[in-house]
């Protein structure tokens, strides 16, 4: 956890500590199945293990490939490494690397396995969009994720409902298997294996969503250490004003650029669905600005 | 496209869109009484200057072409650094400037120029000086939709006027509704 000056939320810690130990009993109950099973423990445990060990140990390069991003030194980016300088002094915690990704799209991310092989990020939009406070705002959202371990909490979580996942599919192959010759007891036994198939897919679904519950704690609680480190909450409501929403849709892209390509252009019009913030790794705009504004009259009165 | 089209990896090329552009004198009174905007009494009309569709090479022939009576109107054609020919008329009547991009359009459209425009754009700029930044209304030909553009520098653009001013024409105006297509025109040569 971030040291020092940063403060604690109470009620946030508790939904935090709730969501994980829903996991965990999660975690349990597929434990409880995959032995019932009997076959293929062992295998199961070392497939998941190892990709999520991978998805652990590199993410840094999985991130900043899949983001094009590249990193950059303080004679490329003086600014961005200035701000990052700064903020890690004042957060007390070593700086980790620093990163831009040439991509219109305003965002920033914080990736790595642990605070030494941290990489934070931004997008060449946001660093187009906001102005250097702002810009601040944003990057202490970013070091707060690495001071949190969020990489490293988030790859657990998501682990669970991955074995989830993978005992559905061995199940399902077990069922379809044993469906194939059918014994005295291969009724019996294809029955069991379907309900355990069945049971598996709605693990896997329930602990989908805690997950991404999960994130979106953690990403409060990114805002308010952020905020806190930066000291003006204002400044990061007035940041994620600018970049989510309608605002961060309008490109700085130029029209006339934009049209030698535009066969290409075929933008998905998603329709926003009801379960948008239950999906979403993010809480709502609404939801971060309420935080900030308490936070701001907390740190003003 | 059609599915043949498809198949066969064929683009038909778009015709431009008009008639939503007579819509905007009406949407510059709105303008002027919720925003203090005034049309700048210019506009411009942005093409790709290309070879083999025309007999109009020089800049000479596209202005005879459009026929216009220069006493009125000034007209002149600049090259931008992309490459992009602009046509920019000067009339401080928004009524009449209209109808000359209209007709500008229509007789390029006849020359087989029609695929190669790109955007028309009409500049408003704040009617008290020290008031809002000025704006540009850009109309997308292939479209037929309306967006604000608010540059504030080489690179930025005033997001927040740009938002204020569809939600106060979007009555009038056919807006562009998909907002990731309301792309930036620097340093476009109309004021």
């Amino acid at each position: 956890m971030a040291k020092s000056k940063i403060e604690t939320d109470r009620g946030l810690d508790a939904r935090m500590f709730m969501t994980g130990l829903a996991l965990v009993v999660l975690y349990a109950i597929i434990v409880t199945v995959m032995v019932r099973l009997g076959v293929s423990t062992v295998l199961v445990i070392v497939i998941a293990g190892a990709l999520l060990f991978s998805q652990y140990y590199f993410s840094d390069k999985i991130a900043m490939f899949s983001m094009h991003a590249h990193e950059v030194t303080p004679q490329q980016e003086p600014k961005l490494h200035e701000i990052v300088d700064r903020l890690c002094l004042l957060a007390d915690m070593k700086k980790p690397r620093v990163g831009v990704a040439e991509i219109d799209v305003p965002n920033a991310f914080a990736t790595g396995r642990s605070p030494s092989h941290a990489v934070i990020c931004a997008t060449r939009g946001l660093m187009n969009r906001l102005n250097d406070e702002e810009l601040e705002a944003v990057l202490a959202h970013e070091l707060s994720h690495v001071a949190h371990r969020d990489v490293a909490v988030m790859t657990i979580a998501s682990g669970v409902g991955m074995l989830a996942g993978l005992v559905g599919r061995m199940a399902m192959w077990g069922a379809m298997l044993s469906g194939g010759d059918r014994n005295s007891n291969g009724n019996n036994t294809a029955l069991l294996e379907l309900a355990t198939w069945v049971i598996s897919i709605v693990i896997y679904i329930i602990a989908y969503l805690l997950t991404m519950s999960l994130s979106r704690y953690r990403e409060l609680s990114a805002d308010r250490s952020g905020a806190i480190l930066i000291g003006k909450p204002s400044v990061l409501a007035s940041a994620l004003v600018h970049i989510t929403g309608d605002m961060g849709k309008i490109p700085r892209t130029d029209l006339r650029h934009a049209e030698a390509m535009n066969a290409f252009f075929f933008a998905p019009a998603l329709a926003p669905g009801t379960a948008a913030s239950l999906f979403s790794t993010h809480p709502s705009l609404e939801k971060r600005l309420d935080q900030l504004n308490k936070l701001e009259r907390e740190l003003n009165g | 496209m059609g599915l043949r089209d498809t198949i066969f990896g064929r683009t038909k090329q778009v015709a431009p869109k008009l008639d939503n552009l007579f819509a905007l004198p009406s949407a510059a009174l709105t303008l002027e009484t919720e925003l203090d905007l005034v049309p700048s009494g210019q506009a411009g009309l942005c093409f790709k200057s290309g070879s083999g569709e025309s007999t109009l090479t020089t800049d000479d022939d596209i202005i005879q072409l459009l026929n216009f009576d220069q006493a009125a109107a000034k007209v002149t054609i600049t090259t931008d650094d992309l490459g992009f020919k602009w046509l920019v008329i000067s009339d401080p009547d928004l009524d009449s400037l209209v109808t000359r991009i209209h007709g500008a359009n229509t007789s390029m459209v006849e020359h087989g120029l029609g695929p190669r425009l790109l955007c028309a754009v009409f500049g408003f700029v704040p009617k008290t000086p020290p008031g809002e930044g000025s704006v540009r209304l850009v109309y997308l030909l292939k479209q037929g939709t309306f967006y604000p553009f608010a540059p504030t520098s080489a690179s930025q653009r005033d997001n927040e006027l740009e938002l204020r001013v569809r939600s106060f024409i979007g009555d009038d105006l056919v807006m562009e509704k998909d907002l990731s297509r309301w792309m930036a025109l620097w340093n476009v040569p109309v004021s």
